[in-house]
């Protein structure tokens, strides 16, 4: 039977226990002890149905105010609790917050490994699916079958590392000079249509310079169907371009000459640093050369088996260490190989 | 190719400025590679020689007074032998801009006192005016050139430097680049004279051609001609000459050089007298025999190489370089002239082989044209008759065994657009290729017979035909479109997939991705590789490798991730990790190597503390553990390490690793002797994992599993066992238990209280069962028969 000296008394053991609560977690069980659904002052309240009305009005205003009282005192020592934490950090617990965060380990990729990544999404985009060959090639794929037979004076433009083996007295085994053979790999194992970009190192025998290594990597594209013609080439290559170097980039193409292609030519894109009014980037000419391609040419079709009447196709390269010096304006093709941490950490 | 315009300019009128003009023909695939401006001259003007005193203080030096125009006179010091009075010369002013003859270096001309007398300006060398190399003697000009007038008026000239490709043969020569300009400006080619007089007697009778070997040989064109008189070219001509980058030499040689340069064909000249027989046979060499050229070397032959002999010795190798014994001379009163054509291959060949290379040998390689010998051979008679006193034989010896058809090409409508995308009008075709010289006749409904002038070897179907007209139609003015039609089908990429997603796990670890040479020499092999693995594998060798430092295909990643490491030590603790991926190159018999996709990871240095500095403990093994792990999780795999003995790893800290019971790596400490060669001061953890072994393991798609609702127990459990007992194996106990969600070490312990030759083992165990919340009891029970097993397998004692 609830009376006045039952709300007393629990009132002063309410009160006693919330200043004994040292922590959130005892503010919270004397919260649920004294206030929640199932707690003391709750269990008084349900008392009062066996007292008379009067009785009930008197005893029920009392326990009203007392849990009124009661919240009162706890939401100050909630606040309170807070406010002298906050109080406590603002007195003497204050961070330099201009001191560093422990430091975490930061690793990064090679610039030729993003670059490359950038290339094959902006392509994978356009359709192309990645189809990686071997390094080291026969001659028969690197060459013949890209119309460059022995003795072709279109062999200078590919000076090559002969792997030391001998068959019927000649060096059949190459280090791959670009990535074209794997065209012709991929040619001989599937049937068009046909979009395909081949990324992958390539060697040459060439002395080192400033634009020029011996170790490069190459990505290498084609595309073989019916109804391929080269208004596609030049917006396929535009929009590759303006991914890469941007969405006001003026694209141009010139003729050039590689032997698996007809048409064959050059793509390049104006100047960026001096937009076209000439600089050393390029050559005082207002463009900069970005990448080869053509017209896959029909006699390389015809020998994949693919009728040359039906089917047309285009073909580009294009050396990512160039790429990637444009991107970045790295002016020494040999930063990227001598893998000195301080030029590999700026990427 | 350098194409002097000046030059250029009597074949076909230049109507453009040189820069516009060098863009179009660029763009057109006859590439520019550079233009250069000789004789932007600022005071310098033509003088003439009135006097020449002697110097008073040096027997070497002159003082010229030259006479400069005007009436101006100047009094100047000369130390070229070769000055004279009345010549015409070059006079540079005090503040002209000039090279220095010595150094080559950029200056301004000032006044100077030398050897006591002071020189008002100068008289100029080649190299002074940077027109040559010549320093030895002053310039001298033409008599006809004006006295005082501007040097750049009389010898200034723009040089175009072509960058050509080897598919055009014929514009290795002043005269193709005349018909490009002409086609790309409607212009019209003016083609040199081959008219002259036959004065002389037949020649029939008088020399003879036998071509012996025809397949190598196709066209062979001699011409007599006599009583020349060997001397100096024409001015016009030398100057020519110099301008395009050739020295000259006599009027015979020149004129053959000159040709050559203007319209693409090779010529040499015999003297006359000195063939045997005065019999030209064009054969294979006998193996083994030799010759000495024109230059001085000696070479032996092989009977694939092609020769000129007479009817006693060898006098040329075809379509390279004269012999010694029978060049013109000064006493050469009669030449026999060949223009001939051979086989591109074959002279490439040969030269290459012989390592003899000359403006013949890189214009025959490239095929050029059988119907241009007898026009270059006319064209360097009437020259010799014109300006070596010439007299020309009746007739020429014309052996013509391997005629070639001429080349006809059909081209339909329907390939233009097919290869091009879009329409041209039959008007704009037929007109760009009348311009190139082509002919071109519509066969009603829907093509053109093209006729290809004799010049363009290079053109033989309808997609060559093409492209003449796309690049002077210019591609930029083709539209663009965009890819249409069906994407292929997905070819899926495992492999690639695999190592990009490692790529990606060793830099989420912090790892620094490098990229090294795929070849390397057989010392940093040696400091890596075992003896024994070296011998029974060699790694591929380059039979011509760059240098001694790129000679072999890396059959591992060792020594360049140590290198790389020895290469970034800043002398400081600070931790350095770094990994490649990459492949190598393991021989196989007869066969393409097989290139296996590597992961290569190195760690060396202190950890870092709070601040970033090194002040940890020294990165080993578990260093690079802990990184390769993160692999392995990232790939949602667990490797099994199991302790390895392997060269190159320090014994006791190496393990191989082990994926769905396959070795697919290493790990472990690198030896100390091994660090030690390449003088790295510290601890190195490396390892290295097999891709296309671990390729097979690798999971599909994660499948869900349902959080459990019901609560984990945890706790920990420490044992003693002796101190060879592998924690893996412990864990492995452990987590055999049903009720065992997870389990992991948290504490290796030996010394006091622990029994010697015994450590302790501390697991922090989590208990769950699937379909109810544990009680303590059940915990109990579980925990008592792990214990039991750890005791029976391990003989572990629980510790107290």
């Amino acid at each position: 039977m609830a009376s006045d000296t039952d709300i007393k008394q629990l009132e002063a053991s309410a009160l006693k226990d919330l200043d004994a609560a040292s922590d959130g977690a005892a503010l919270e069980e004397w919260r649920v002890t004294y206030l929640g659904r199932k707690g003391r002052l709750t269990g008084l309240l349900r008392s009062l149905a066996s007292l008379s009305i009067e009785e009930r009005r008197t005893v029920g205003r009392s326990a009203n105010d007392l849990k009124k009282r009661l919240q009162e005192a706890y939401d100050w020592r909630i606040e309170h609790a807070t406010k002298a934490r906050v109080e406590q950090v603002i007195a003497g617990e204050r961070r330099d917050v201009t001191l560093p965060g422990p430091p975490l380990p930061r690793g990064r990729l090679h610039p030729i490994t993003q670059t490359m990544r950038d290339i094959v999404a902006s392509l994978s985009g356009m359709g192309f699916q990645v189809a990686e060959g071997p390094e080291i090639e026969w001659d028969r794929y690197n060459f013949e079958a890209l119309r460059i037979p022995q003795d072709h004076p279109a062999r200078d433009m590919w000076d090559t590392l002969w792997i030391d083996y001998e068959k019927d007295g000649r060096h059949p085994m190459l280090m791959r000079t670009h990535t074209s053979p794997n065209q012709i790999r991929v040619m001989e194992q599937r049937e068009p249509p046909i979009r395909i970009i081949v990324p992958g190192k390539c060697y040459r025998f060439e002395a080192t310079d400033a634009t020029h290594e011996w170790m490069l990597t190459q990505v290498e594209g084609l595309a073989v169907d019916e109804g391929i013609s080269l208004t596609d080439l030049k917006g396929t290559l535009a929009e590759f371009a303006r991914q890469m170097f941007g969405r006001d980039r003026k694209v141009g193409f010139r003729c050039d000459y590689f032997p698996f292609v007809e048409p064959g030519m050059e793509c390049r894109i104006d100047c960026f640093i001096c937009r076209g009014d000439g600089c050393r980037t390029c050559h005082h000419s207002g463009w900069i050369e970005i990448l080869g391609a053509g017209m896959v040419h029909p006699e390389i079709l015809a020998n994949a088996g693919y009728d040359p009447e039906r089917y047309t196709g285009f073909a580009f390269g294009m050396g990512v260490e160039r790429i990637a010096m444009l991107r970045y304006g790295v002016d020494d093709i040999r930063h990227f190989y001598s893998n000195d941490l301080r030029f590999l950490r700026q990427f | 190719m350098r194409v002097p315009l000046r030059w250029l300019s009597e074949y076909v009128d230049l109507v453009l400025e040189p820069e516009e003009l060098a863009r179009r023909l660029t763009t057109a695939g006859v590439e520019v590679g550079e233009i250069i401006t000789a004789g932007d001259w600022q005071n310098i003007v033509v003088g003439e020689v009135v006097k020449v005193d002697k110097h008073p203080n040096a027997d070497r030096l002159t003082l010229p007074t030259v006479d400069i125009g005007g009436g101006e006179k100047r009094q100047v010091v000369c130390g070229a032998p070769n000055i004279a009075v009345g010549q015409k010369i070059a006079y540079a002013a005090v503040g002209a801009r000039l090279l220095d003859g010595h150094s080559g270096d950029a200056i301004v001309l000032r006044t100077a006192k030398i050897r006591g007398v002071e020189s008002q300006g100068m008289v100029c060398s080649e190299k002074e005016l940077g027109l040559g190399e010549a320093h030895e003697g002053i310039l001298v000009l033409s008599p006809e050139a004006p006295v005082g007038a501007p040097l750049s008026e009389v010898l200034g000239d723009t040089v175009f430097d072509f960058d050509l490709t080897p598919n055009r043969p014929d514009l290795f020569s002043i005269i193709g680049i005349a018909r490009e300009v002409a086609a790309l400006t409607g212009q019209k080619v003016r083609d040199p004279s081959i008219q002259y007089e036959e004065k002389g007697a037949a020649v029939k009778g008088r020399a003879k051609v036998t071509v012996a070997d025809p397949d190598l040989c196709p066209r062979y064109v001699g011409a007599l001609i006599e009583g020349l008189k060997v001397g100096p070219s024409p001015d016009w001509m030398q100057e020519r000459l110099s301008a395009a980058g050739l020295r000259p030499i006599n009027n015979i040689v020149d004129i053959t050089n000159y040709v050559m340069l203007e319209m693409g064909q090779p010529l040499h000249a015999f003297d006359y007298d000195r063939l045997a027989d005065h019999h030209i046979i064009v054969r294979r060499a006998e193996a083994g025999e030799k010759m000495e050229l024109i230059d001085g070397s000696k070479h032996t032959f092989t009977n694939e190489m092609l020769l000129i002999a007479d009817a006693e010795r060898s006098v040329a190798v075809a379509g390279v370089m004269g012999g010694f014994d029978s060049e013109v001379t000064e006493d050469t009163k009669a030449v026999l002239l060949e223009a001939a054509n051979f086989s591109g291959p074959n002279i490439r060949r040969t030269s290459n082989a012989l390592k003899v290379r000359t403006d013949a040998s890189t214009r025959f390689e490239k095929g050029l044209s059988q119907h241009l010998p007898p026009v270059a051979a006319a064209r360097a008679i009437k020259l010799m008759v014109d300006h070596a006193g010439g007299e020309a034989a009746k007739g020429v010896i014309d052996q013509h065994p391997g005629k070639a058809k001429e080349g006809r090409v059909t081209v339909t409508m329907e390939r233009i657009v097919r290869v091009l995308g879009i329409e041209l009008s039959t008007k704009r075709i037929r007109e760009i290729l009348t311009a190139l010289g082509f002919g071109a006749r519509w066969m009603p409904p829907d093509r053109f017979v093209v006729r290809v002038p004799y010049w363009r070897t290079d053109v033989s179907i309808a997609d060559d035909v093409i492209e003449e007209i796309a690049r002077i139609e210019g591609y930029d003015q083709l539209p663009t479109s965009q890819l249409r039609g069906q994407i292929p089908e997905l070819v899926p990429q495992p492999r690639r997939d695999l190592r990009e997603r490692v790529r990606d796990a060793l830099a989420d670890a912090g790892m620094q991705e490098i990229i090294t040479y795929s070849l390397t020499d057989l010392e940093s092999l040696r400091k890596v590789l075992p003896k024994e693995e070296l011998a029974v594998a060699p790694p591929l060798r380059v039979s011509n490798p760059l240098s001694r430092q790129w000679e072999y295909a890396r059959t591992t990643l060792r020594h360049a991730l140590l290198e790389t490491l020895a290469s970034n030590l800043r002398g400081d603790q600070s931790l350095i990790s770094l990994f490649e991926m990459a492949r190598v190159y393991l021989p196989r018999e007869d066969d393409l190597p097989n290139e296996v996709e590597m992961a290569f990871g190195i760690v060396s240095g202190r950890e870092p503390d709070r601040w970033g500095r090194p002040t940890g403990e020294p990165a080993g093994f578990f260093a690079a553990k802990s990184r390769l792990d993160h692999v392995f999780a990232a790939l949602r795999m667990t490797a099994d390490y199991r302790e390895a003995t392997v060269s190159a790893y320090l014994p006791g800290r190496t393990a191989e690793v082990i994926v769905g019971g396959d070795r697919v790596g290493l790990i472990g400490e690198v030896h100390p002797q091994v660090v030690e060669s390449f003088d790295i001061g510290r601890e190195v953890g490396m390892f290295e994992v097999d891709l296309d072994a671990l390729l097979p393991h690798v999971g599909e798609i994660v499948h869900f599993q349902p959080v459990s609702p019901y609560p984990a127990v945890e706790e920990d459990m420490a044992i003693v066992v002796a101190e060879d007992v592998a924690a893996g194996r412990a864990l492995e106990l452990i987590r055999a238990s049903k009720l065992v969600a997870n389990v992991s070490v948290f504490d290796v312990y030996s010394g006091e209280p622990i029994a010697a030759g015994k450590k302790s083992l501390a697991f922090a165990i989590s208990y769950q069962a699937e379909g109810k919340t544990l009680s303590d009891a059940d915990v109990a029970k579980e925990r008592k028969r792990i214990v039991e097993r750890l005791k029976r397998e391990l003989n572990a004692e629980l510790r107290a």
